[in-house]
């Protein structure tokens, strides 16, 4: 007998769920994070959620350049508006810290998506300088006289850290890490399912050949905005949560340079890569204070040496780097990953 | 009634002797977090990256003055051990180097803290952590709240009262004029438009005619300028940083534009403002001062000058002499120290706020003579004074009475 | 109206600043594909060398030489020592890189000079130009020299073979090395000139805005929208953009009410996005079409 022609009408193996490698050293990783609590006190706990926070918003800018190309170098702008959409509605409308995050979410995505329409006319540098226009304007907006009444303008917000609840024997800063891991968690599995996904294909191959993608019946034009709104909603809902860990918004908090450090993350952590995005968080946080360290005159000096030794040894960021070394180890020929362009031959 | 005996006298000899000398050896040490028998930890943070480094000088020179302190023997046999990090005006980070500061590095007290963002992003947390914030650097208003904070003081003249000094000065002298005002759109140079405005009080509305902001990433303030001139503008009040003053100066010169000119003391050093916009452009301006200007020939042979620069040529060679914040850094660690000898060996927390808020006519060298530091439980506004002065194109000449900028609650 | 004219006028005398630089801004686009985001800091650190030179003693026009040929010297080896081996990695790894320049030459102009504004010299003086406020003789002569580079950089493209096989090797790099040329070099020159025109731009710039370290931030800023705004790929179009850039902000700062003032640089921005919206490659720029 020959094989059917097609699959219409066989029955498909419900897809077994693995328990793989993979999986179990995400769980292992996600063990560990709640654990640390229990050994670090106080700032070294506000330092490890401002790295997840900073991972969570590079992997909204990985969403967005990483798997859809498109380039922003706008995300401090969608940090921003999270941030202030959090901190008023906790400060001016005593909204609980919990709806807020969802708010943030919801207004950046309105926005990013708003953005996103008419940036499908725009090819990657113009792109990069309609993002940039945005990410200038923000504190600009935000210092506004005008609207000086609602923003606290340049004095900026200071925003009440959120209570833990009173059932739970934790102290502020555990409780504001346990949510910002829960809400970390949550979406980069999110993210992860996305990516996998018909649609995080569809989104994959507009940015690998957006012509293609088109002549393939993809409506690359509603998938890049919604790309936009996911991305900004991501980066938003983390800056919501930074916003209540730093317990203060301010229009210099939001500058150009905190795009060009999203950016940086995104790169080192490795582009397309999911689990780089917190390594990028890292980087973010903890190089600028050892650069610092090392030399308060050529801090930036030394910052930039350490970025230039970094990218070279690791062109593809750390993931791509881990990549490499696992296959190594194993000593296998790295696949090209499917999910980003590393290791495909030109 | 207890025998009178010579035991018994002994015995109580040192209890006795406690009731009558309080500050000797018998008083008990008390110490703070991060005090020992040898030394003092104190924390601040500074610019020293990021596009507002040109300030980073104030954190480096104020860490080598302590340096000069602690190798001529420290403070009452305590060393002072300066941690300065780097929060490069960003905020978040400011928080995050101060609780590094206050629960890693276990500091007694935070110490001329600058930028006024990056200060009120920790001004709720070392409150409530009952952490001194002490002679923040910057002039917002703000700091000089004794009762709902009162573990922070500033130190130098508000911004908003150097703008109603302004504000009196041209009412006194061209009252009815056109007022313009070049301010840097942020928290100082909006402290300024306040204050000038508050100043002029109801004739405000008639002559404040031009608000003109700028921004540090503008490359020139040409086209405010420009504008002022065209709109009848005749009472000039600058109130940029060094760029930008020096710009204003050059070009209204340029077009031949001669307001009343006045400047703000961020932007009135004669090295760093008025010789690159040509000392013969900036005759006839009018400034303010606290601090005596390095650049300035008239105080070449001042002591309190001359003590400045051997301290800057032994301790820190690489700074540079033109730039007032390598005086305002020591200024800092000079009123400091004054707080420390006066809290003798009882270094808590509270009592470094007491002592703090217990100067009184206290001088250090680079104030303007006749100006002093003066605080007190209600009055957390260590340096009130200013003097005006003119710029007879070469010097600034001082005149008038020493104004008070308190600003009245 | 005649504030009109007198805006427009000293939108040009500022926007010569920026054609000076969106034009080095293109320059280095067409030779290597990218945009360089340290081009700014290049410029700066290159003018501190020709003040540091004049302060040594050297007359304006030798330091001037000096220190375009120290640029160029520097473009070529922080190709080679810096982009060459990021070549393959992908694009934005290279963005990383241009980041990282602009960090080191930044601290570093700031460590050696220290950040007190420095007066820089001028060849045209700072005299009202025929007695107008508007504009001065320097800045006049800012776009003198501004349009001369321009003429010069068409010369060399257009007419000689060396700037054929620059454009060949930028265009095409898989067949320029068929016909002989050597690509690598190419880019190095691109970049080399690149480095001497951003000297050139930074010697024009410092004396309106005073030589600091900081000084290019805002700069390439305004250099970059304005190279956007006339299209990436078109040098003429860069200088016109950088002119109409500066006339735009000064327009938009003087006349618009209530926001004019404090949002400028936004409004700026907003002008060019729309124009980038109606013409995606800006106002001169040909479309770029690819093969699938």
């Amino acid at each position: 007998m020959t094989a059917p022609l097609s699959t219409a009408g066989v029955a498909r193996p419900a897809r077994a769920w693995r328990l793989d490698r993979r999986h179990a050293a995400v769980a292992a990783i996600v063990v560990v994070a709640a654990l640390i609590p229990l050994f670090a006190r106080g700032f070294a706990l506000f330092q490890l959620s401002q790295v997840m926070i900073y991972g969570l918003a590079i992997l909204g800018l990985n969403l967005l350049t990483g798997f859809n190309g498109q380039f922003s170098l706008g995300h401090s702008a969608f940090y921003a508006i999270g941030a202030y959409t959090a901190a008023l509605l906790i400060e001016r409308c005593g909204v609980n810290y919990l709806w807020t995050l969802p708010a943030a979410g919801g207004v950046c995505f309105a926005v990013g998506f708003l953005f996103g329409l008419p940036a499908l006319r725009l090819q990657n540098l113009y792109l990069a300088l309609a993002t940039f226009a945005l990410a200038v304007a923000m504190p600009q907006l935000l210092k506004f006289h005008g609207l000086e009444g609602i923003t606290g303008g340049v004095q900026g917000l200071v925003v009440d850290q959120p209570d833990p609840p009173a059932f739970l024997p934790l102290d502020s800063d555990q409780w504001m890490y346990y949510l910002t891991l829960i809400v970390v968690i949550l979406l980069f599995a999110a993210a992860a399912n996305l990516v996998k996904s018909r649609t995080g294909r569809a989104i994959m191959a507009i940015r690998d050949n957006p012509i293609a993608a088109a002549a393939m019946g993809i409506n690359t034009a509603l998938y890049k905005s919604l790309t936009f709104g996911v991305s900004a909603l991501y980066t938003g809902v983390a800056g919501a949560l930074g916003a209540m860990a730093v317990q203060f918004v301010a229009p210099d908090s939001f500058t150009i340079f905190l795009s060009v450090s999203l950016l940086v993350g995104l790169v080192i952590g490795g582009v397309g890569s999911i689990p780089g995005c917190l390594f990028g968080g890292l980087f973010v946080l903890y190089v600028p204070n050892i650069a610092n360290a090392l030399s308060t005159g050529l801090a930036g000096a030394i910052y930039g040496v350490i970025l230039l030794v970094v990218i070279f040894v690791m062109p593809a960021g750390a993931a791509g780097f881990a990549r490499l070394a696992l296959a190594r180890l194993g000593r296998r020929r790295p696949h090209p990953d499917p999910l980003t362009q590393e290791g495909r031959s030109p | 009634m207890k025998q009178l005996t010579r035991r018994s006298v002994l015995a109580a000899a040192p209890a006795a002797l406690s009731f009558g000398l309080p500050s000797l050896a018998r008083a008990a040490k008390n110490y703070g977090p991060g005090v020992s028998d040898t030394e003092i930890k104190v924390g601040n943070t500074c610019f020293y990256s990021g596009p507002a480094s040109s300030y980073g000088t104030i954190g480096k020179a104020e860490a080598a003055y302590f340096k000069m302190v602690n190798d001529q023997g420290g403070v009452n046999g305590r060393k002072i051990n300066f941690i300065s990090y780097d929060d490069a005006y960003s905020p978040p980070k400011t928080v995050e180097m101060v609780r590094k500061l206050v629960e890693q590095d276990g500091v007694l007290l935070v110490l001329n803290s600058l930028g006024t963002p990056t200060n009120t992003a920790v001004w709720h947390y070392l409150n409530q952590k009952k952490v001194p914030q002490l002679f923040v650097g910057t002039g917002a208003t703000k700091w000089d709240d004794p009762k709902g904070h009162p573990w922070t003081m500033g130190w130098q003249p508000s911004y908003q009262a150097e703008g109603r000094a302004y504000a009196a000065y041209i009412l006194a002298h061209k009252a009815g004029g056109k007022v313009g005002v070049l301010y840097q759109n942020d928290d100082f140079g909006k402290d300024y438009l306040k204050g000038v405005r508050d100043g002029l009080g109801d004739k405000a509305k008639s002559m404040l005619t031009v608000e003109a902001s700028y921004e540090t990433t503008d490359p020139t303030v040409d086209s405010q300028i420009v504008d002022m001139k065209a709109k009848g503008i005749d009472v000039f009040v600058n109130t940029a940083i060094p760029k930008f003053a020096a710009q204003a100066i050059r070009k209204a010169a340029e077009i031949g534009w001669k307001p009343l000119h006045i400047l703000s003391s961020i932007g009135n050093s004669v090295a760093a403002t008025l010789k690159p916009a040509g000392l013969e452009n900036a005759k006839d301006l009018i400034s303010d001062f606290y601090l005596k200007d390095p650049t300035d020939p008239q105080w070449k042979d001042d002591q309190g000058y001359k003590d400045w620069v051997a301290f800057m040529d032994k301790y820190y060679p690489a700074g540079d002499k033109t730039d007032i914040g390598n005086v305002v850094g020591p200024s800092f660690a000079q009123t400091f120290i004054q707080v420390v000898k006066q809290c003798g060996d009882n270094l808590t927390r509270e009592n470094v706020m007491k002592e703090a808020a217990n100067l009184h006519n206290f001088r250090v060298p680079m104030l303007l003579p006749g100006i002093e530091i003066n605080t007190s439980p209600t009055d957390f506004a260590p340096i009130k004074q200013i003097q005006m002065g003119r710029f007879d194109g070469s010097r600034w000449v001082l005149f008038g009475p020493l104004i008070s900028g308190a600003i009245p609650s | 109206m005649e504030l009109l004219i007198q805006q427009i006028v000293a939108g040009l005398a500022t926007g010569g600043i920026y054609a000076c630089m969106a034009l080095a801004v293109v320059m280095i686009y067409q030779a290597i594909d990218h945009l360089n985001f340290a081009q700014g800091e290049m410029a700066m650190f290159s003018t501190f060398i020709a003040w540091q030179l004049i302060h040594m003693g050297l007359p304006y026009w030798v330091a001037f030489a000096l220190a375009a040929a120290v640029s160029f010297v520097g473009g070529i080896v922080i190709e080679r020592v810096l982009f060459k081996p990021l070549h393959n990695a992908p694009i934005l790894s290279n963005l990383v890189g241009f980041i990282a320049l602009f960090s080191v030459l930044n601290s570093s102009a700031g460590y050696l000079w220290n950040y007190t504004i420095k007066e820089f010299p001028t060849p045209f003086g700072h005299k009202a130009l025929f007695g107008s406020t508007l504009i001065d003789t320097h800045e006049a002569g800012m776009i003198v020299v501004t349009v001369a580079l321009l003429g010069l950089l068409y010369v060399f493209f257009r007419g000689t073979r060396l700037g054929l096989a620059m454009r060949a090797a930028s265009a095409n790099p898989e067949s320029a090395r068929l016909v002989g040329i050597r690509v690598g070099w190419m880019t190095a020159l691109g970049w080399a000139m690149a480095a001497a025109i951003g000297a050139v731009a930074g010697m024009m710039i410092a004396p309106v805005v005073f030589l600091e370290p900081n000084m290019m931030l805002g700069v390439l800023l305004y250099g970059f929208a304005g190279a956007v705004l006339g299209g990436l790929n078109s040098p003429a179009g860069a200088v016109i953009g950088g002119f109409l850039v500066g006339i735009i902000e000064n327009l938009a700062g003087t006349f618009i009410p209530y926001v004019g003032r404090e949002l400028k640089l936004t409004l700026a921005l907003i002008v060019i996005v729309a124009v980038l919206m109606v013409r995606p490659s800006g106002l001169f720029g040909r479309r770029v079409v690819s093969r699938v």
